[in-house]
């Protein structure tokens, strides 16, 4: 076995193994999208009228509309939360180790990435199970063509908030992440509404979204969770994790991390 | 692949040549060179604020200097990092021990990142426990540890890849006196008997020993260098070394 997918396993491992001992955390996970779709979707079904529109061939419920969304919020929020954490204080230490590896640091961080992708995914099912026990079901082959969907939008993510971290001074908490990118992101895009709704409102949002790569996230999941592929989002899906792949890798510096723990 | 003994035996185990290193204008290191033999203790002896964190950082490629050349075994840091890391063992001064793994999967776990197979590292992560008397814990949480078994397991953890250099930052801050002696005592063993070199930085003179090679960095200069017994020349180390850093405490 070469050196690098021994690694690959044992930092992947090591990420899966410390996420199934929190249970705190990963019921802490499910709370959030749960709310939307228990609480948020409900009430909201009343007030939006949707249409027809692939890959759906019938009338939908809000609620079977919003699914694909809150997929893609759980792995907005855990692409954002586990970047961070590599470059500010909790995982520190251990990316310092990390660092004193022979393999190429592009590698290690890929591997890094690659391991927070596997607990949203892991997150992604145990909310598609709930939302299906709750009556929104998908055909098996949407939750099979969802797999690979979910490590190429997982990673798009994870390399946006390592990207982020690596840039951007002003991040310094979660709660600023969550106010100036989560948010704008997940509510510009079309987790909760369809595109066509923002353009009666107003032609500038709609383009935004439209540019938005989380809404070509959730676009593609939403295919994928009905067993289509979505072209034109995965272009753009995986264009954007080039792009952001490579900026974060060029822009990663440990230093980041280690200056500002010292004050 | 660690057979370290035979490959580059004539080079130096760590070689610094002219070492300079800022944090914006603050100067933090300037033109520092050192050479160390094959299985040499060099105590890196410093006040805090000397530079001795950030020599370490460049030593472990965390940050990257344009001026100067560190060389491990005689592979340049710079121009082959992956050489030159798989020659190195790092202990950091913060526990980088995952206290809810047990003892054994944070040895796997480093032997992995080092291309050990999983095989070879539980194998040579058994002995090497019980080279320290630590067998019985392999299955425990790092978390059930004390404070200097913690520092032991990660000593051992940091030769699991066979380096020639062992790089410790403060391994003995926060242990109490007879932690510190255990771990100050094994380190000079694993030099004098298995032809480790180590690099030590601490504050505390009291865990040097005559004929250790010594480093006194002050405002990130070297400010002496040799074997601890020529340094101090009739004094103690530990009034030599106040002498030499007196401007700071002055200062401070």
């Amino acid at each position: 076995m070469s050196a690098y997918l021994s690694a690959l396993l044992a930092i992947a491992g090591r990420e899966i193994w410390r996420f199934v001992q929190q249970r705190e955390r990963f019921l802490a996970a499910l709370v959030r999208p749960l709310v939307w779709l228990l609480v948020f979707a409900a009430g909201f079904r009343a007030a939006l009228g949707l249409s027809i529109t692939p890959p759906y061939q019938t009338y939908i419920q809000y609620e079977t509309y919003i699914v694909p969304g809150l997929v893609g919020m759980i792995q907005l929020f855990n692409g954002m939360q586990s970047s961070l954490s590599l470059v500010y204080d909790r995982e520190m230490g251990s990316m310092r180790l990390l660092l004193t590896s022979p393999l190429p640091r592009w590698w290690l961080l890929i591997c890094k990435l690659l391991g927070g992708t596997l607990i949203s995914i892991l997150q992604a099912y145990a909310f598609l199970a709930i939302a299906a026990a709750y009556g929104v079901v998908m055909p098996v082959g949407g939750y099979l063509l969802a797999l690979p969907v979910l490590v190429l939008s997982g990673m798009m993510l994870g390399a946006l908030g390592l990207l982020l971290s690596s840039t951007i001074d002003r991040l310094e908490n979660f709660a600023g992440v969550m106010n100036f990118v989560i948010f704008p992101t997940f509510f510009l895009s079309s987790a909760l509404y369809p595109l066509w709704k923002m353009a009666e409102s107003s032609q500038t949002l709609h383009w935004i979204c439209a540019l938005n790569p989380f809404t070509h996230a959730v676009e593609l999941i939403r295919f994928a969770l009905y067993a289509q592929v979505n072209g034109s989002a995965l272009l753009w899906v995986g264009l954007a994790l080039a792009v952001f792949l490579v900026g974060a890798l060029l822009g990663y510096d440990p230093r980041r991390g280690m200056v500002r723990g010292k004050g | 692949m660690s057979s370290f003994a035979s490959e580059h035996s004539s080079e130096p185990a760590l070689a610094i040549e002219g070492l300079s290193y800022a944090y914006g204008p603050v100067r933090a290191l300037a033109d520092v060179s050192v050479t160390l033999a094959r299985g040499q203790f060099c105590a890196l002896l410093g006040p805090n604020g000397a530079g001795k964190s950030t020599l370490f950082a460049l030593l472990t490629r965390l940050f990257v200097s344009r001026a100067g050349r560190i060389a491990v075994m005689g592979h340049d840091l710079g121009a082959e990092p992956r050489a030159a890391l798989a020659q190195m063992g790092v202990v950091f001064q913060q526990s980088t021990l995952d206290l809810d793994l047990s003892v054994m999967h944070n040895i796997r776990y480093f032997g992995a990142l080092h291309g050990l197979s999983r095989r070879q590292a539980t194998e040579r992560g058994e002995a090497a426990l019980a080279a320290i008397g630590l067998a019985d814990l392999a299955g425990r949480k790092a978390r059930a540890l004390s404070g200097g078994q913690r520092r032991r397991v990660e000593i051992a953890r940091a030769l699991i890849h066979r380096p020639a250099l062992l790089l410790l930052d403060e391994p003995t801050v926060g242990l109490d006196a007879p932690s510190r002696r255990a771990i100050t005592d094994h380190v000079h063993a694993l030099c004098r008997e298995q032809g480790i070199t180590a690099l030590w930085a601490t504050h505390l003179v009291d865990e040097i020993e005559p004929q250790d090679q010594a480093l006194i960095l002050h405002q990130g200069r070297v400010r002496a260098q040799g074997i601890v017994a020529d340094l101090c020349a009739g004094q103690s180390l530990a009034e030599r070394f106040a002498a030499l850093t007196h401007t700071d405490e002055a200062a401070a």
